[in-house]
């Protein structure tokens, strides 16, 4: 790499960046009330926390709604193809380990047409932050099942209702491998904030799906989950180390069932020592893969936060150390070496 | 000793067929190194089964290697052979079709055996019904010598010493054929110096199917090909896959840009993951992707972050990859893509040479999205080939399409070795301050019409860039009409100015010649000596190839206009031809191919004379 691409500023004029820093000139165009505002939003104020200069920040974006983003921070940025986010962030990522690169899209664009690339980024904890926004519904080709799209529901694509059976992000994640699963909810701003910062910590693939409303066409799909009135009885916030507990006077927790699953149970009933602690690290993704079973939908109360945060190698890290330094010149002599291999003969 | 005379030839070709397990191509590297080292231009080509393990001593499990060699320039592995060994009867039944009569053979006796003919098809015996009248047999007795000759090497079991046939008739051939022994002897010794036994068996067997020859009474004749006159300087043989990974090395290294090369496995195209996936020491990354389109995002991704980005496939991968292209002449990023092409459509023949994805490369994309366009010619000309599809990429902030074939990936030819200060140099020109009043504008471009690369990490460049249509100069997503129309003009005028910066199209001219024939790509051999038969027999004709498809030579229409008659040959339904008259409304002639098959110089021939 030539040097100049590492000529970043000094860090006494990164510790004086600001939210405004990072929003990009450009006019943003979601439809009011969408959720995306928020997340954009989030992360423009989280970025100026990391340290790290603008230029070394990427976010590469696929398709869809939630493709826009990339448009809208003042880092660079790639607004790619449909589906392929996690892929160009690959090349980018394992190319230059010094960015700091997010891939975001939506529902569709990261689990329909791009599945295959988010499930083999997370399997190879490429470090890149993904963030899924999930509104269950395709927004930019105005109102289509998406796969995560409730069974049932009615949509532009299925006037008699979905046959299929939505996905489950994170428990889909875990499948892959994935050593950083989360979620969060665009409506709860702070929360946002605390699973990104958490994420953007992670070493390798951090996986975060955020629950995202989108008001044209599966309007208030999350509400139960922030408004006042339902919030309570419907949030768990999983905390590292905590038992899992929730409800207006956290009466409610989350407790192991003999055959080995979740169960909402009543604290009354079964002490609070019979409730699950919350453990992010735990090598075994079991635990985190049952949490991501507990709800299939926020119509029964749904946890939120960090399921897992383990650190296992991420890609490239072992292979930096034989692959010459990217800044070290290849002699002539040695490619003449390469170019003579074998057997050669002299005319 | 037995007396044998020495017969003079210009050129030979010989084929050696056998079992797939049988070591065929090894025996045919090795002839092939001892033919170079001799002094004989050369060129080889095997041919592999299709199936991974296929049944033994069956047609469908035999693999060829065959090997052209001549006292002059070669410029193909050769039509038909003048000698094909034939380790069992599978491999004659194999290869007896294509024999000419007064072809010799020379089989391995001991494997024609009622089992094997049974396996091979066979209701008799063909070495002795009568079938090979007027071909020269020759029935040598290899499994056996060879076992005579290994038994007293302790630590050999007799099955091991049956594998060593290969080297037994490796050594028949460098008899018949005055091939230095030592090469041979040499490489034995490196390949097997840690395998005592074994390396004191394979030398063994080499040396008693030399010495057999040598004696027996069975083969008459030795035959002499003098040293060809070829250029000085240093050679090694290289097939079209090792050349290309050389060229995309030898283009990082020039550049200063590390390679990074996405993947995902394809026949014919996987060798040059293999070949690439080793050179870590200098600075090459490969990655084997999750499938085509995530191996060529990833190259994408790579070349946006500054370094070489390069992805490899065949066929079916490029019909994957098309979107991602278009992405790339989009975002006006540097990109390599390489099509190892095969016989199509669909799956094909993925074993099989044919290149027939010209009219793909060039068009197989939405919108209008222009693209230069490269074919390899040659197998030794893969490295230029790769050299100047990155330069063209880096110089222009454009993807290129490097189009290679099957057999341009397997066949193999002496290279005469460049000297590094020789390749060209390729300036990546990153940007590093802003290019207007203070502000970066990533779509304003230079004189070539190229636009700054500018790669995160920059300060002061940050920009976003996209598949959404761009705003000239700024680069911002627009929609407006004549925006549209400017960048679309642009796009195109930037490609099609490359034909400043590339040479004419070199025309092989003859006093009185009114024919030209035209090619491109694995054409080049077959066209060259077609033509160069055909002068010898008093013919006027000339010819010419295109090494750039797109754009193509500032004076190809003004070369073509210059003959009566213009004859485009290739291995496709006539799609260079159909581009030509578009292009120049000529009335070009085709003479095309579709067998999954080179195109032979006998053929060439035949056409040429027909038009004189």
């Amino acid at each position: 790499m030539a040097d100049s691409t590492h000529n970043h500023s000094e860090n006494g004029s990164v510790a004086t960046l600001t939210k405004q820093d990072f929003a990009s000139g450009q006019e943003t165009r979601w439809c009011p009330g969408c959720g995306d505002y928020a997340v954009l939003a989030a992360v423009q104020e989280l970025l100026p926390e990391l340290g790290l200069p603008l230029e070394r920040i990427v976010f590469v974006t696929g398709i869809g709604c939630a493709g826009r983003f990339a448009y809208y921070m003042n880092t660079y940025g790639v607004h790619g193809i449909h589906g392929r986010a996690p892929a160009f962030a690959t090349g980018l990522a394992v190319s230059r380990p010094d960015l700091l690169v997010w891939a975001v899209g939506g529902d569709g664009d990261m689990l329909s047409i791009g599945g295959n690339h988010l499930i083999h980024a997370l399997r190879r904890n490429m470090p890149i932050k993904i963030l899924v926004l999930n509104n269950q519904v395709y927004g930019l080709t105005k109102g289509q099942t998406s796969p995560t799209t409730q069974l049932g529901k009615i949509t532009k694509s299925t006037p008699f209702g979905s046959e299929d059976q939505p996905f489950n992000p994170l428990a889909l994640a875990l499948g892959a491998g994935a050593s950083f699963v989360a979620r969060t909810v665009d409506r709860d701003r702070r929360h946002v904030t605390e699973v990104l910062r958490a994420a953007a910590a992670h070493p390798g693939a951090a996986f975060v799906e955020i629950y995202q409303n989108c008001p044209i066409f599966n309007d208030e799909a999350y509400a139960v989950l922030t408004d006042k009135d339902t919030k309570d009885a419907h949030q768990i916030r999983l905390e590292h180390g905590q038992p899992i507990r929730f409800g207006a006077e956290r009466e409610r927790g989350v407790a192991q069932q003999p055959d080995g699953g979740l169960a909402i149970v009543e604290v009354a009933d079964v002490g609070e020592d019979a409730l699950l602690v919350h453990d992010a690290h735990c090598a075994n993704p079991t635990h985190a893969f049952a949490l991501a079973h507990l709800s299939h939908s926020v119509s029964e109360p749904t946890p939120i936060g960090v399921f897992r945060a383990v650190e296992r190698p991420v890609h490239g890290e072992s292979s930096q150390a034989e692959l010459r330094a990217a800044n070290e010149t290849v002699e002539p002599a040695e490619l003449d070496a390469l170019l003579h291999a074998g057997a050669t003969w002299t005319v | 000793m037995a007396m044998s005379r020495t017969v003079d030839k210009d050129r030979i070709v010989i084929r050696i067929a056998g079992d797939s397990g049988d070591g065929m191509q090894l025996a045919g590297g090795r002839f092939t190194d001892a033919t170079a080292v001799f002094g004989n231009d050369l060129a080889t080509t095997p041919s592999y089964p299709a199936e991974v393990r296929a049944p033994t001593g069956t047609v469908r499990g035999v693999s060829a290697f065959q090997i052209h060699f001549a006292s002059r320039d070669v410029l193909t592995p050769g039509d038909r052979p003048d000698v094909l060994v034939a380790m069992n009867p599978a491999a004659l039944k194999a290869n007896v079709a294509e024999l000419e009569i007064d072809c010799t053979i020379v089989v391995n006796d001991d494997a024609f055996n009622k089992r094997n003919l049974t396996k091979a098809g066979y209701d008799s015996n063909p070495l002795e019904d009568g079938s090979l009248a007027g071909f020269r047999v020759h029935r040598l007795p290899m499994t056996s010598m060879t076992v005579k000759a290994t038994e007293s090497v302790e630590g050999v079991s007799s099955r091991d010493a049956a594998r060593a046939k290969n080297l037994f008739a490796l050594g028949v051939l460098s008899w018949m054929y005055g091939r230095p022994v030592e090469v041979t002897e040499e490489w034995i010794e490196r390949k097997f110096a840690k395998r005592g036994a074994i390396l004191t068996a394979n030398l063994a067997a080499f040396y008693a199917g030399y010495n057999f020859a040598e004696t027996t009474e069975l083969l008459d004749v030795q035959y002499r090909v003098r040293p060809a006159a070829l250029r000085s300087g240093t050679y090694r043989n290289v097939d079209g896959t090792t050349a290309t990974a050389l060229g995309l090395i030898a283009a990082s290294v020039r550049s200063g840009l590390p390679l990074f090369f996405a993947t995902y496995p394809i026949t014919p195209a996987s060798e040059l993951l293999h070949e690439l996936a080793r050179q870590r020491g200098f600075g090459v990354r490969v990655i084997q992707a999750e499938d085509e389109i995530g191996a060529a995002n990833m190259a994408l991704g790579a070349a946006f972050g500054g370094q070489l980005g390069v992805t490899a496939t065949s066929g079916p991968g490029m019909d994957l990859k098309a979107e991602t292209i278009g992405l790339a002449v989009a975002l006006e990023l540097p990109m390599v893509i390489i099509d190892v092409q095969r016989a199509g459509p669909s799956t094909g023949m993925p074993t099989k040479p044919e290149s027939s994805d010209l009219l793909m490369a060039l068009y197989g994309r939405h919108g209008e999205s222009p693209l230069p366009l490269i074919a390899a010619a040659t197998p030794a000309h893969c490295f230029d080939a790769a050299l100047e599809a990155v330069r063209l990429a880096v110089d222009y902030r454009t993807p290129v399409i490097l189009l290679s074939d099957a057999f341009l990936a397997n066949s193999s030819e002496p290279w005469l070795i460049p000297r590094i200060e020789d390749l060209p140099q390729i300036d990546p020109r990153f940007a590093r301050e802003p290019n207007l009043d203070g502000d970066f504008l990533p779509y304003l471009r230079d004189e070539r019409l190229a636009r700054p690369w500018a790669v995160p990490g920059t300060s002061g460049l940050a920009h976003r860039i996209g598949g959404l249509e761009k705003e000239d100069g700024t680069g911002n997503i627009s929609y407006e009409p004549l925006n549209h129309a400017r960048m679309t003009s642009l796009r195109a005028e930037k490609v099609g100015g490359i034909a400043r910066d590339i040479p004419p199209l070199e025309v092989d001219h003859e006093d009185g010649a009114e024919l030209l024939v035209l090619g491109w790509g694995s054409s080049y051999g077959p066209i060259k000596a077609g033509v160069r038969r055909v002068r010898e027999r008093g013919g006027k004709v000339a010819s010419a190839h295109l090494f750039h498809l797109n754009p193509l030579p500032a004076n190809t229409g003004e070369v073509l206009r210059s003959y009566c008659r213009v004859l485009v040959a290739e291995t496709n339904m006539g799609q260079l031809a159909q581009i030509l008259r578009a292009e120049f409304l000529i009335d070009a002639e085709s003479f095309t191919k579709l067998e999954g098959e080179p195109l032979l110089v006998a053929e060439l021939e035949h056409e040429i004379l027909e038009r004189l």
